[in-house]
């Protein structure tokens, strides 16, 4: 029997900042008013760019509780979904309106979504402009166990094993919250090591580099080795590239690791403990016998969680799972993965069953 | 702790001829230049030093795992840097291992990607001048690279022009680690000279072009640099690939040279359906990225991936092609791969040779 799936990506979004107002204080209300800030949108993801919204999922994607459970909940069974909301407030410069802005999106999806419907779940959005505002949201949100995960983009200011963000870390471990990673940046760095590209289609692609030195650099710095119970999910991630960095990323190690001490195992094995990716996109050719040679590249049935991506564009239909999937590998990623990553999703499967 | 190392099958006796496709020969010292600079631009370089689009005067962003990253037993014994004895090179990898031709990649210096335009031109051709007379006028088993003053493209593909044609020469080099994208249309006049010289275009790993490796900003270790090399490889293929630049000079050969090569299926996979979903943007790219990819860009092997399980390196041979790869030693650096151990499987003779020897015999015309 399979499982009712635990869907780990789908995108909520405020049809504009006005949505956000109800949720800020009177200062910030006034200067987002008075300064004319309707809306945050990133150019990570264009609004009209095909990849953005599957034609069937438009118009205006997201931003309908209702039209959204219909379309990434109820055709699979789902029965919980993490919202990870892609709201541009890792954009502007200044810290307090980061986490003004930061407070105020978290408010609104507790309270326009996780109240709508009890399969829900969120991530918390937090002001990277400053880590230690980062960890005060975190500590504000953790008591509300809805709150399933905190999440970071795949680039920001600095590369994210940096002791810069340990705070964040620090406050994720101590409430059982796995760090999530989404697709995306605030780009105060162009999105590829040789510079800015010129095509949108370009800066997607490049998304997959960024998750690999992010994970370079998460298992260099000891970030796994510091905070032993932290596990990271890579959203949006993609994951063929995988079994590739790794054997790279191991075989540097091996020659270098006078370097980073601290990296005491090789990091394939840090990953296959700490690291989970969700499963869309899948980047592999038609043949599904690829797909599975990859997965088992990656050494582990356990490191893929099932997710719609709702509404990026990334299959038609109802074709999310692979059918190449043998029944034991579609078990462990549709819901079992997900219940070992989240503690907050396992307590909350653990109250459905009962005693 | 102790480690598991790679299982590996044993030598594989390398009597065969192979073709080296990354040797890197170095000079004495910068004083070597000097015949071949104009007083100014020795001046200049004596006086100012180089300007990299990188804080230190000298040396590399991340201290490496040894002094220049070379391996310790090729510093010759008579003073000069690894890599500047030709006869060290001969006895040391050129002869034991069968070395029917290399190709030669100067690195320190090779004027590439300075901030003055007019200094980077000047070393280039001084560099190019010097590989002559020190190292193919030699041996006549080594082939140089044209280096070029990439940023200024005009200057470069003047540079190219002024060797094309010249046998001492077998391709033109840049550096992986370019001030924008490589597709860019700023670097277009290079790609119209090389097929007008009918030269693959080399792009080797490593260099400064003023941008963190990383798009979230500059990781801390050497480890990072190493591994983030291959991000940038593919972001240069990507670049490549949707400014159109394949499909705008359809002879244009592209050599990724010590960047890995077990990352370039995953990248065709992601490109092609990135390319199905939003094509409307790059109308110019008429075929999926990866009939350009597996068409007009080959790999070179070092350093040679390990997986985890020796047999999924059949895998990637049956996913990129063993008409894509080029055997590279990367002599005298610290992770030189020797051709008899370098791959982890024991190769079937037909593929060895095409890896070793007909792929780059054939792409740079070497008889």
């Amino acid at each position: 029997m399979t499982p009712a799936p635990i869907d780990c990506d789908i995108h909520p979004a405020p049809p504009g900042l006005a949505a956000l107002l109800p949720y800020l204080d009177p200062h910030w209300r006034e200067q987002v008013t008075a300064r004319g800030l309707d809306e945050l949108d990133s150019i990570s993801y264009p609004k009209n760019a095909p990849l953005t919204a599957r034609p069937d999922f438009r118009p205006d994607p997201g931003t309908d509780p209702a039209r959204l459970l219909a379309q990434a909940l109820d055709p699979f069974g789902t029965r919980l979904a993490i919202c990870n909301c892609l709201y541009g407030v890792q954009l502007p410069f200044g810290e307090d309106l980061g986490a003004a802005l930061a407070a105020a999106l978290n408010d609104w999806i507790a309270h326009e979504w996780l109240e709508r419907d009890p399969r829900l779940r969120a991530s918390i959005v937090v002001p990277t402009q400053n880590p230690a505002l980062a960890a005060a949201e975190i500590a504000r949100l953790a008591p509300d166990r809805r709150f399933v995960q905190v999440l970071l983009l795949a680039n920001d200011s600095e590369p994210l094993g940096k002791r810069r963000w340990w705070p964040i870390y620090e406050a994720a471990a101590r409430n059982q919250l796995p760090i999530g990673i989404h697709a995306g940046s605030n780009y105060r760095h162009p999105v590829t090591g040789v510079g800015w590209p010129s095509y949108y289609i370009e800066d997607y692609a490049a998304q997959a580099q960024s998750f690999q030195s992010q994970l370079a650099s998460l298992i260099c710095e000891g970030v796994f080795a510091k905070f032993p119970d932290l596990r990271v999910v890579m959203i949006e991630s993609g994951f063929t590239w995988l079994p590739a960095f790794l054997w790279r990323l191991g075989k540097f190690w091996r020659g270098l690791r006078a370097e980073t001490p601290w990296v005491a195992t090789p990091p394939a094995e840090i990953v296959r403990e700490r690291v989970r990716f969700t499963l869309q996109p899948i980047d592999a050719p038609d043949d599904p016998a690829i797909l599975l040679r990859v997965i088992e590249q990656m050494g582990s049935d356990r490191l893929l969680l099932f997710s719609t991506d709702h509404p990026h564009w990334q299959f038609d239909g109802t074709e999310v799972l692979p059918e190449s999937f043998p029944p034991a590998l579609a078990q462990r990623v549709l819901a079992e993965n997900a219940l070992e990553t989240y503690p907050r999703l396992k307590e909350a499967a653990t109250e459905e069953e009962g005693p | 702790m102790n480690v598991t190392l790679l299982e590996r099958t044993g030598s594989q006796a390398a009597v065969q001829a192979v073709i080296d496709c990354d040797v890197h020969q170095a000079m004495r010292s910068a004083a070597d230049l000097k015949p071949y600079l104009s007083e100014r631009w020795w001046h200049q370089l004596s006086t100012y030093g180089q300007r990299r689009r990188l804080g230190p005067a000298k040396g590399p962003a991340y201290p490496k795992g040894q002094p220049g990253a070379m391996r310790r037993d090729a510093w010759p014994e008579g003073g000069g840097r690894a890599g500047s004895d030709l006869g060290l090179m001969q006895r040391q990898h050129l002869d034991p291992n069968h070395v029917a031709f290399a190709i030669l990649n100067p690195l320190t210096p090779s004027g590439q990607g300075l901030q003055n335009p007019e200094l980077s031109a000047a070393v280039c051709a001084a560099v190019n001048r010097w590989q002559i007379d020190a190292w193919t006028s030699q041996d006549r088993r080594l082939r140089a690279s044209i280096v070029v003053p990439y940023e200024d493209s005009a200057a470069a593909a003047a540079e190219i022009e002024r060797w094309a044609g010249d046998k001492n020469f077998a391709q033109i080099l840049l550096l992986s680690r370019t001030a924008e994208p490589l597709g860019q249309r700023r670097y277009w006049p290079i790609y119209e000279a090389a097929e007008r010289a009918g030269l693959p275009v080399g792009i080797h790993a490593f260099g400064y072009g003023g941008q963190p490796i990383t798009g979230g900003g500059w990781p801390s270790f050497y480890v990072e640099e190493m591994s983030g090399h291959a991000q940038c490889a593919e972001a240069q293929l990507t670049s490549l690939v949707m400014e159109g630049v394949f499909a705008r000079f359809p002879r244009l050969s592209v050599v990724m040279t010590e960047a890995g090569f077990a990352w370039f299926p995953s990248l065709c996979w992601r490109l092609d359906k990135l390319w199905l979903c939003m094509r409307d943007e790059v109308p110019h790219v008429k075929e999926p990225p990866s009939s350009y990819l597996r068409r007009q860009v080959w790999l070179t092997t070092q350093p040679m991936e390990e997986p985890e399980h020796r047999r999924h390196f059949r895998d990637l041979l049956a996913w990129i092609g063993a008409d894509r790869l080029l055997f590279a030693s990367d002599y005298p650096h610290w992770d030189f791969d020797n051709p008899a151990e370098a791959f982890p499987i024991a190769l079937d003779p037909a593929t060895r040779e095409t890896i070793c020897h007909a792929n780059a015999a054939a792409l740079y015309r070497l008889v």
